[in-house]
């Protein structure tokens, strides 16, 4: 018996320095982000908690997921912020989680604020309009800690920023680190090109981004792009000699 | 006129290591445990995998595919465990109250093969029940992929089709969903390997189920336990060799935890997925040997 748990002792010292690169390249890759500590116990309850311990995250991650569902259905923001905290920790690499439990804040609890019937202040529901932004906008950036590879979260971001805040250096700022990902979408480099271009003094700047994307070929040159393109070129007084030959839009 | 002449003596030399032996013996372990009636809790598993698909038809078709993925690969990780651990733990009792054991070990068996035999009949009971499960799993999933794919042809505009349906395609079939299948396979392994060892100097089932129980659990909460007290900097001497001396005994069952991460649809390097099979495989082959030391010298 002495030898055999002398066995498992010398096994476990020689794994140990193994285990512990295999967990840095882990932690490299962003896996294994969960951190587990009392607010989150608190938040999924004990049970939960010592089951995601046990090695069932994603399920409690999923179940979390699904009752926020299920509170959204019955128009209980609050609680349904507990319920998407407690699963974007516990899966912090899930970008849907991450990407939905924003939109919700952001887009369909703000509206709902300024909707509320209940609240005749005018002023207080704006204030809790902004609140639920500031919340969408936390989810998406804590998304993006969480998973700094994601085109997908950028992109939310972004459009946050351009139709909620109507902010739109902080808009081509988060398309614009989207469209550096190796997965961003085609239209990214676009869309942050156009937030510049709404941005005063930084028209010349994104005049010369549209052209360069315009001279790309037929991929690019595309209705809001020329669009876009000859508004800069009337603001910014472009010679006639150097103006591209924007096309008029077909009638229907 | 008689014949003096006498046959050759057939050869009765006994080989060391017989292959035939070992096959024998994991099959008939198998073949008893199927006659457990254990394939039952295929029913739950469909109930859970058919369940959750409908339960989730009002969410996005990423979520629904998302909840789909974890509550299938969840179930067949519990699933796989509890079988892992349920079966291992009646091998050797049952064994020796219906004193199998003896009849077997009279013969010329040694104990190394008739380990090996049963060890094998459990893994290869775990293939087919992680199969069976992942069959399963994967024609609902093929359902509900269909389904996401008809409902998007019908409302997405032509030109967006293709990256719509790219969407789809990402969001429920993978590269990474059968590496991930495998890691519960070999991490269920982990587990009956670890049971086999407990049951060599267990007293009775009920004690291996209990403390493989055990240390499964705290196979999974002490590397984070670990983490959390010693980075808090609040770590005595004592705490340190304490952890030191768990994390030596115990297995590091988070090292093999992987389905989390592909449910969440992350890429799983091929050499990171190597290397956790590879470390799964010599932990088991350890367990396995140690648990082979214990009944070697085990008074039967």
């Amino acid at each position: 018996m002495i030898i055999a748990f002398l066995m498992l002792l010398v096994f476990g010292a020689v794994r140990m320095r193994f285990e512990a690169d295999l967990e840095a390249e882990r932690k490299a890759l962003y896996f294994h982000g969960a951190k587990f500590n009392l607010s989150l116990e608190e938040r999924i309850g004990q049970m939960a908690f010592v089951a995601a311990l046990s090695g069932f995250r994603g399920p409690i991650a999923d179940g979390l997921w699904i009752y926020a569902h299920v509170l959204w259905e019955d128009v209980q923001w609050g609680r349904m912020k507990v319920a998407m905290d407690g699963a974007t920790e516990l899966q912090p690499r899930c970008i849907v989680f991450w990407e939905n439990a924003g939109w919700h804040m952001a887009y369909n609890a703000s509206v709902a604020a300024m909707e509320d019937k209940t609240q005749p202040r005018l002023a207080l529901r704006v204030k809790a309009q902004h609140e639920y932004w500031r919340m969408g906008e936390d989810y998406f950036l804590r998304g993006i800690q969480n998973n700094p590879d994601s085109a997908t979260l950028y992109t939310r971001l972004g459009s946050f920023y351009k139709e909620k805040l109507e902010d739109h250096a902080k808009a081509a700022w988060a398309y614009g680190e989207g469209a550096k990902l190796p997965n961003a979408p085609v239209f990214l480099h676009r869309f942050a090109a156009y937030q510049i271009a709404k941005i005063p003094g930084r028209e010349r700047e994104a005049y010369d981004l549209l052209k360069q994307y315009y001279l790309n070929g037929e991929d690019e040159q595309l209705p809001t792009l020329l669009t876009e393109l000859g508004k800069l070129q009337e603001k910014l007084k472009i010679p006639p000699e150097q103006k591209i030959a924007i096309p008029s839009a077909p009638h229907p | 006129m008689t014949a003096t002449a006498t046959a050759p003596a057939p050869s009765t030399r006994h080989q060391i290591f017989s292959f035939t032996r070992v096959t024998a013996i994991a099959s008939n372990t198998l073949l008893e445990l199927v006659r457990l009636k254990v394939f039952y809790f295929l029913l739950i598993f469909g109930f859970i995998v058919i369940g959750i698909s409908f339960f989730t038809s009002k969410m996005t078709f990423q979520e629904q595919h998302q909840a789909l993925k974890s509550a299938s690969l969840g179930a067949m990780s519990i699933f796989t465990w509890l079988l892992a651990v349920l079966a291992t733990a009646m091998l050797l009792p049952k064994d020796i109250e219906d004193r199998t054991l003896y009849t077997i070990l009279a013969k010329p068996v040694p104990r190394f093969e008739y380990l090996l035999g049963k060890f094998v009949g459990v893994l290869l009971l775990l293939f087919i029940a992680l199969s069976l499960m992942s069959m399963l799993f994967l024609a609902v999933l093929y359902f509900a992929e269909q389904g996401a794919i008809e409902q998007t042809i019908r409302t997405t505009p032509p030109q967006d089709l293709p990256a719509a349906l790219d969407q789809v395609h990402r969001s429920t079939f993978n590269s990474d969903l059968l590496p991930g299948i495998v890691v519960i396979y070999f991490k269920s392994a982990l587990c009956a390997a670890l049971t086999l060892l407990i049951s060599t100097f267990a007293s009775s089932s009920i004690f291996t189920v209990i403390v493989s129980v055990i240390a499964a659990l705290i196979g999974h909460i002490q590397p984070i336990a670990r983490e959390a007290y010693l980075s808090s900097g609040n770590a005595g001497p004592l705490a340190k060799a304490f952890f030191a001396l768990v994390a030596l005994a115990m297995p590091d069952l988070r090292a093999l935890d992987l389905a989390d991460d592909v449910i969440a649809g992350n890429v799983i390097p091929m050499l990171l997925f190597l290397k956790t099979i590879g470390l799964g495989s010599t932990y088991i082959g350890v367990y396995f040997l140690v648990g082979y030391f214990m009944f070697a010298g085990k008074e039967l």
